[in-house]
């Protein structure tokens, strides 16, 4: 039953590999090419591949399921739709770097660029495991370099600590998750989560009900760290705030949407049948709408107290890492559609915000909230593009920020969770006062300077990505909507295609 | 009649064709910015005309009816949901698009003061025009609720950059009540969809009645969900009614705003809370509103008396006209509580009426503080010699506002209360009080400002100009002819309440 390499089917792993052979390529020129020649070229090269891993990821999207590597690792359509998104965002932040990140003090160009590209390696990897292992593997290579992209600029303090604190914590929380996991192994005998999926009912039954749900607990503490949900949420706003503009926009976009299809994956398939015996009603449900709603809270009430731009996105991620809790929590009926199209939705309005972000702070050379006053004198067109996203950030209709928070709600008043509806609904109009923050800023309040800002032009496309998607969708969900629905995505889950040996 | 069927759409969006030709001209060019935004209230207000002309009074149906499928929500093992983009004209919506376009047009002269950012000025008014017009022409929840937040929005810009001193701490009052009354009115919006699987006003008025047919319903598990849903939407509109106690964003707004959003602000956006507590609460939920009909009448008492017991004591014009406002908002509760044709028709009446009113009182007040650079009742004395139009103009605003007969405040008034005494006479016979008091409220401030002594200082005082005479007599003139005509504006929406009416079973 082992087949020989030759036998297996590479292809469906071509976006990886793709994504391996651009790093590898990358970091033997990072050392060949002589310390003077500009670097910049390798970010193309990254960009390219990024760009040519999501084509064949788009080209196949909704092909039947691929098993790998004994059952492993497999391309399903879940795992194609959050790919898309992860290659999607790192392509907008490859574009963000390359067009402004000579100026944000990162001198290890060719190192940031493989980088990057070696954790969405990572995240992609984990979005496709269907072992523990795989996806403890493809988890670490995204934060390990994920701490090193913190600390980048090594000649600021602050980058320091950043990445000091992340990967003290962040060591922490992938120790968690691995003595959880190592508690699933030792229930099951088994590291396949569809083997899990069906052994751990049975353990549940015969005596080791503890042993599950504390692996469960085990596990939810370290992912509470690496989706930034309260209470494991303090490296957030530090590392948010020391990393250099392009890296914060990828730990909010790329690494937040990766931990997400973590999230669903394990918590989904492995648990997934414990919900004939209640389980899910009565502990599952009640533990992640508490750690939701605990993430609203904290997020949106620190935030309005934040001066710092970085540090109240870090906040406001914060806020939306709880939102996007409560379909998985609840259990919803549209709970893949609904998270993934805020997903979605997130990614583009955020890598929007940092694009405008990263041009203000460098023009103003702080990040403080003051450096936004008067922007619309300044810049109109920059404020309004910023004034879109920013509502669409507080859900404000016709954005996709809007309908994305419409649609979670809806799984909250589906599943009659109503007390999680509520603190939704009131942690969003409490959001609303520091997103208008911004808007105070650019319109209420005079500019310290006349000249407008100068917008390279890849940070420009970035920015009209962000807003035309973020509208585009807000008045038009029917697109992603249709080819979300169109995936079986609780046969998938639930039933694998080929169920491999012990 | 087909094609007459886009004309809601028509309506709404016709006040873009003034944005686009705005953003052509160049932000210096103040004159041409204001004659172009001025004249982009134009093609709404002629389309609206159209569309009351066109109106059949006797149909008993939604007419220019548009429905487009748009977003469609697929759920596992069940159709989906389905929101459309639907508008479509009814007797309650009527009269009060064709108010918002007149108030829009009139406040787009008002809003000749502006100095600063003309441009940015008149391309959010007419944003927010489309919007108010949607909130009214919109026969699905989720499109209304689309245009009612925009509105928000909108209004957040234009009283925050163009107000007065304490202009950012109204825009984030009022944001803060707004935002919350529109977080639960998608609580409600939400539930009505998971429970009736749709959003669309027509399928939704069909499928309550059915449920509300049931005897069961009351027994059963949705009862709460039901109720749940209602007391949202009762605070949501409550809230931009302003029902006491939920007022006092609406005092500020009043007061900080430019002079050209108050008309609009009290004129249109208080009274989406009227349409919505009409339209979605009384006329989907008729028997749980039976059973609230009590308190919101003592709340519209409370309104009534409140409200014009502080406008007796205030000291600033603008707060007189605000807190009249409070009260004249309670009228409309009043009507609302009253739950029979009388009343519903005072409500209604009351909303465009006031919407009229108060538009003109505010128009009066853009040209007085112009000139005066004051608003204080105090500092303003024996008006009249200086400025004897205006402040003729002033003493008729008064006079219709105090509801005198002849004059639409009176037929609203009289409406409301008429259905009132039949409902709750003791309740009623309380809140004729409060018409007392606006007499004295309204006269009081009038008198003290336009004669009294005359003070030197406004020997250089010039009246009004044709520019702004003529604004404030069309409105005269439409409040005089409401007044001595009120079937202009009855009979459209006679068919329309005797419907919601039926529903309530009266």
């Amino acid at each position: 039953m082992e087949k020989a390499l030759a036998h297996i089917d590479w292809s469906a792993m071509t976006p990886e590999l793709i994504l391996v052979t651009a790093a590898a390529l990358l970091i033997v020129l990072e050392l060949l090419l002589p310390d003077e020649t500009s670097r910049d070229w390798l970010g193309w090269l990254a960009l390219l591949a990024v760009v040519g891993a999501g084509t064949y990821v788009a080209v196949h999207f909704g092909a039947a399921t691929v098993d790998l590597l004994q059952g492993s690792y497999r391309t399903d359509p879940v795992a194609q739709s959050f790919k898309l998104v992860l290659l999607g965002g790192t392509a907008l932040i490859l574009l963000l770097s390359l067009s402004g990140g000579n100026r944000e003090g990162i001198r290890a160009r060719g190192e940031y660029y493989f980088l990057l590209l070696a954790a969405v390696l990572g995240a992609s990897v984990m979005t496709s495991s269907a072992d523990l292992v795989t996806l403890f593997v493809g988890l670490e290579l995204l934060s390990i370099s994920s701490y090193i992209l913190a600390g980048i600029r090594k000649q600021r303090t602050d980058a320091n600590e950043a990445a000091w604190k992340y990967v003290v914590l962040g060591g922490v929380s992938s120790a968690f998750i691995l003595y959880g996991m190592s508690f699933v192994y030792g229930l099951t005998g088994s590291t396949n989560l569809f083997v899990v999926q069906q052994r751990i009912v049975e353990a549940y039954q015969t005596g080791y009900a503890p042993f599950v749900l504390l692996s469960l607990f085990l596990m939810m503490l370290g992912f509470g760290f690496k989706i930034a949900a309260a209470p494991f949420h303090m490296w957030a706003p530090d590392v948010y705030q020391g990393s250099p503009t392009s890296v914060t926009a990828f730990l909010a976009v790329v690494s937040k949407t990766a931990a997400f299809a973590l999230v669903t994956r394990v918590v989904l398939v492995v648990y997934l049948q414990l919900i004939q015996l209640r389980v899910w009603e009565e502990i599952i449900t009640p533990l992640l709408l508490v750690i939701a709603g605990a993430s609203m809270i904290v997020g949106n009430a620190v935030a309005l107290r934040q001066t710092n731009v970085k540090r109240l996105m870090a906040y406001s991620g914060i806020a939306q890492a709880g939102y996007v809790l409560v379909p998985l929590a609840s259990l919803g009926m549209t709970l893949f559609e609904s998270t993934l199209f805020y997903l979605l939705a997130y990614l583009l309005m955020t890598v929007g915000v940092f694009a405008v972000i990263m041009v203000v702070e460098r023009d103003a050379e702080h990040g403080e909230f003051s450096a936004f006053a008067g922007l619309y004198r300044r810049s109109p067109l920059v404020a309004l593009t910023m004034t879109l996203l920013v509502l669409s950030l507080a859900g404000i209709p016709v954005t996709a920020g809007f309908f994305g928070k419409f649609y979670l709600l809806i799984n909250a008043i589906a599943t009659q969770h109503f007390w999680i509806a509520a603190v939704m609904v009131v942690t969003t109009v409490v959001s609303y006062f520091y997103y208008f923050e911004f808007i105070r800023q650019m319109y209420f309040r005079p500019a310290p300077k006349g000249n407008p800002l100068a917008i390279p032009i890849g940070t420009a496309i970035v920015i009209g990505i962000g807003v035309i998607g973020t509208v585009g969708l807000g008045l038009f969900p029917n697109a992603v909507l249709h080819a979300l629905g169109q995936l079986k995505w609780v046969e998938v889950l639930s039933v694998p295609q080929a169920p491999p040996g012990p | 009649m087909t094609v007459w069927n886009g004309l809601p759409t028509w309506v709404t969006f016709s006040p873009i064709l003034g944005m686009l030709v705005l953003l052509f001209i160049p932000r210096q060019r103040n004159r041409w910015l204001k004659w172009v935004g001025m004249a982009g209230t134009l093609p709404p207000l002629i389309l609206a005309i159209t569309m009351f002309v066109l109106f059949d009074p006797q149909s008993r149906g939604v007419q220019f009816a548009q429905h487009v499928s748009w977003i469609h929500i697929p759920i596992p093992q069940s159709p989906g949901w389905k929101l459309s983009y639907a508008m479509g004209a009814d007797g309650l919506s009527l009269p009060l698009v064709l108010m918002t376009t007149i108030i829009a047009a009139l406040a787009a002269v008002g809003s000749m003061y502006i100095k600063e950012r003309v441009k940015s000025y008149f391309l959010l008014f007419l944003l927010l025009e489309t919007a108010m017009l949607g909130v009214f022409l919109a026969r699905d929840l989720f499109l209304f609720f689309l245009f009612f937040e925009v509105t928000l929005v909108a209004t957040y810009f234009l009283v925050g950059i163009w107000g007065y001193m304490e202009r950012e701490r109204a825009a984030n009052q009022f944001l803060l009540y707004n935002g919350l009354g529109s977080a639960l009115m998608l609580l409600a919006f939400g539930g009505l969809l998971l429970v009736f699987g749709t959003l669309n006003l027509d399928q939704l008025l069909v499928r309550t009645s059915q449920l509300f047919a049931d005897p069961e319903w009351m027994q059963g598990p949705l009862r709460q969900v039901i109720w749940g849903i209602f007391l949202c939407i009762l605070i949501a509109f409550g809230i931009k009614l302003p029902a006491f106690p939920f007022h006092t964003w609406m005092l500020r707004v009043h007061v900080e705003a430019p002079p050209a959003v108050v008309m609009i602000h009290s004129g249109v956006l208080l009274k989406m809370g009227a349409y919505g507590l009409i339209r979605f609460g009384v006329d989907l939920f008729p028997p749980l509103v039976q059973q609230m009909a009590t308190f919101l009448a003592v709340l519209g008492l409370v309104n009534i008396l409140y409200g014009a017991a502080l406008a007796f004591v205030q000291r600033d014009l603008k707060r007189v006209l605000a807190y009249s406002s409070v009260s004249h908002m309670g009228i409309i509760l009043f009507g609302i509580a009253a739950l029979n044709f009388s009343g519903l028709q005072g409500a209604v009446f009351q909303a465009v009426s006031h919407g009229f009113i108060s538009a003109l009182m505010f128009l009066i007040i853009a040209v007085l503080y112009e000139r005066t650079g004051t608003t204080m009742i105090d500092e303003m004395s024996g008006l009249a010699k200086a400025m004897p139009v205006l402040s003729g103009v002033l003493l008729a605003g008064g006079l219709a506002l105090l509801g005198l007969p002849g004059m639409s405040g009176f037929v609203s008034e009289f409406l409301a209360f008429l259905g009132m005494f039949k409902q709750y006479p003791v309740i009623a016979g309380i809140g004729a009080l409060g018409l007392i008091l606006a007499a004295a409220y309204t006269l009081r401030a009038v008198m003290a400002a336009t004669f009294g002594p005359f003070l030197d200082r406004w020997e250089r005082l010039t009246d009004t100009k044709a520019v702004e005479t003529v604004p404030m007599l069309v409105l005269l003139g439409l409040i005089i002819a409401i007044g001595v005509y009120p079937q202009m504006l009855g009979e459209p929406m006679q068919t329309t309440l005797q419907m919601i009416v039926t529903r309530i079973g009266g």
